[in-house]
């Protein structure tokens, strides 16, 4: 099992000119370690991180959409992977940290914490999708993340974090979402 | 006692042209029966524009957000029941976040000599109330003529970053 701050913090290292879309506690920890204009922090709807960050690769194929999202978020919305698997967009790479808990809402366990994530996603059409559960196996295959022919899955097995509640209100204030224009503007 | 000329059923056809016309690149959709033959099986074989089948519908607000950061229109073409289902990415992205949704919302089983908030179905009269508790702009699209307010509204809701409904009353049919 991975500890997820210390996964992130080795991404962090590789970070240049890439879009990376967090949510709920992936996003809290990343904004700890890299807080950046290109971050794009998925807002209101929990879930929906894949499909924010399939808009913007498909906006913007000529950059890599990093998707740091957790297993009680892609479980809200499943068919994401099936989306993915049809459009097929070559820059995105999609983390899920999996701890088989809802982290940010009290503990309490996704309905099934032996859900095989990756397997879910190479059967929805993800050729390229893993589990990953050492952090060294991690730190070596982020290079191959951020260049990869995509659509890449990775589900990283992570230990359970801090539990909630966690704040936002920095995380999604609208001067952010603003800067994070600016920067895709910007290239 | 003359006999009543039925109702001419809307120009799909007109339709996507507004589509183009206000430079839509993707449409973003989960079949509606309403709307099948009249726009979605034209849409997906129109080359000019890009088709994203999408498994539910709240998919479709994540997707269209993340586009319009990247300056690309998007229009989300789904039924009056998925526009129930997707209530709360609609409250995020169109009303908490004022992002340019473009929704085309097919009105199934709306009698069409009824207004839809006098309809026989639940779910049709919902639809306009829950519409104004948003806050949500929307026209009725129930003959050729209203097609002329789709192009001006898109480019408006893209200009002010404010979402737009266009509530397909009349089945759509396409040549």
């Amino acid at each position: 099992m991975i500890d997820r701050k210390k996964a992130l913090a080795a991404l962090a290292c590789h970070i240049k000119d890439e879009i990376v879309v967090a949510t709920y506690s992936s996003a809290t920890d990343w904004i700890a370690i890299n807080d950046r204009p290109l971050n794009y922090f998925a807002f209101g709807a929990m879930g929906l991180a894949s499909s924010h960050a399939l808009g913007l690769a498909l906006a913007r194929p000529d950059k890599r959409v990093i998707v740091l999202d957790g297993d009680g978020s892609l479980l809200m919305n499943l068919g994401t992977l099936v989306t993915i698997g049809a459009v097929n967009p070559a820059n995105f790479t999609h983390i899920v940290a999996h701890n088989g808990s809802y982290e940010a809402n009290g503990g309490h366990p996704i309905p099934n914490r032996e859900a095989d994530l990756a397997g879910i996603a190479r059967a929805s059409g993800i050729a390229h999708a893993r589990r990953i559960d050492q952090l060294a196996d991690f730190e070596s295959a982020i290079p191959g993340l951020l260049t990869d022919k995509g659509p890449l899955f990775v589900e990283l097995m992570v230990e359970q974090g801090e539990l909630g509640p966690r704040s936002y209100k920095d995380m999604y204030r609208g001067a952010r979402r603003s800067a994070f224009r600016e920067a895709l503007k910007a290239g | 006692m003359q006999a009543q000329t039925p109702p001419a059923p809307l120009d799909g056809a007109k339709i996507i042209a507004a589509l183009k016309q206000s430079h839509v690149d993707y449409v973003l959709s989960v079949p509606d029966l309403h709307t099948s033959n009249g726009l979605l099986k034209p849409i997906s074989k129109d080359a000019e524009l890009k088709l994203i089948r999408t498994c539910k519908e709240d998919e479709t607000l994540g997707i269209a957000a993340g586009l319009s950061y990247g300056d690309k229109r998007a229009l989300i073409l789904i039924q009056w029941t998925g526009f129930l289902y997707a209530m709360n990415a609609i409250r995020a992205m169109a009303c908490d976040q004022s992002m340019p949704m473009c929704m085309m919302i097919g009105l199934l089983g709306k009698e069409p000599d009824l207004p839809s908030r006098q309809s026989a179905r639940f779910g049709v009269r919902l639809v306009e109330p829950m519409l104004d508790t948003l806050g949500i702009a929307y026209h009725r699209i129930n003959e050729d003529a209203d097609i002329a307010a789709i192009a001006p509204a898109i480019e408006q809701a893209y200009a002010n970053s404010k979402p737009i409904a266009f509530l397909i009353e009349r089945r759509p049919v396409h040549a």
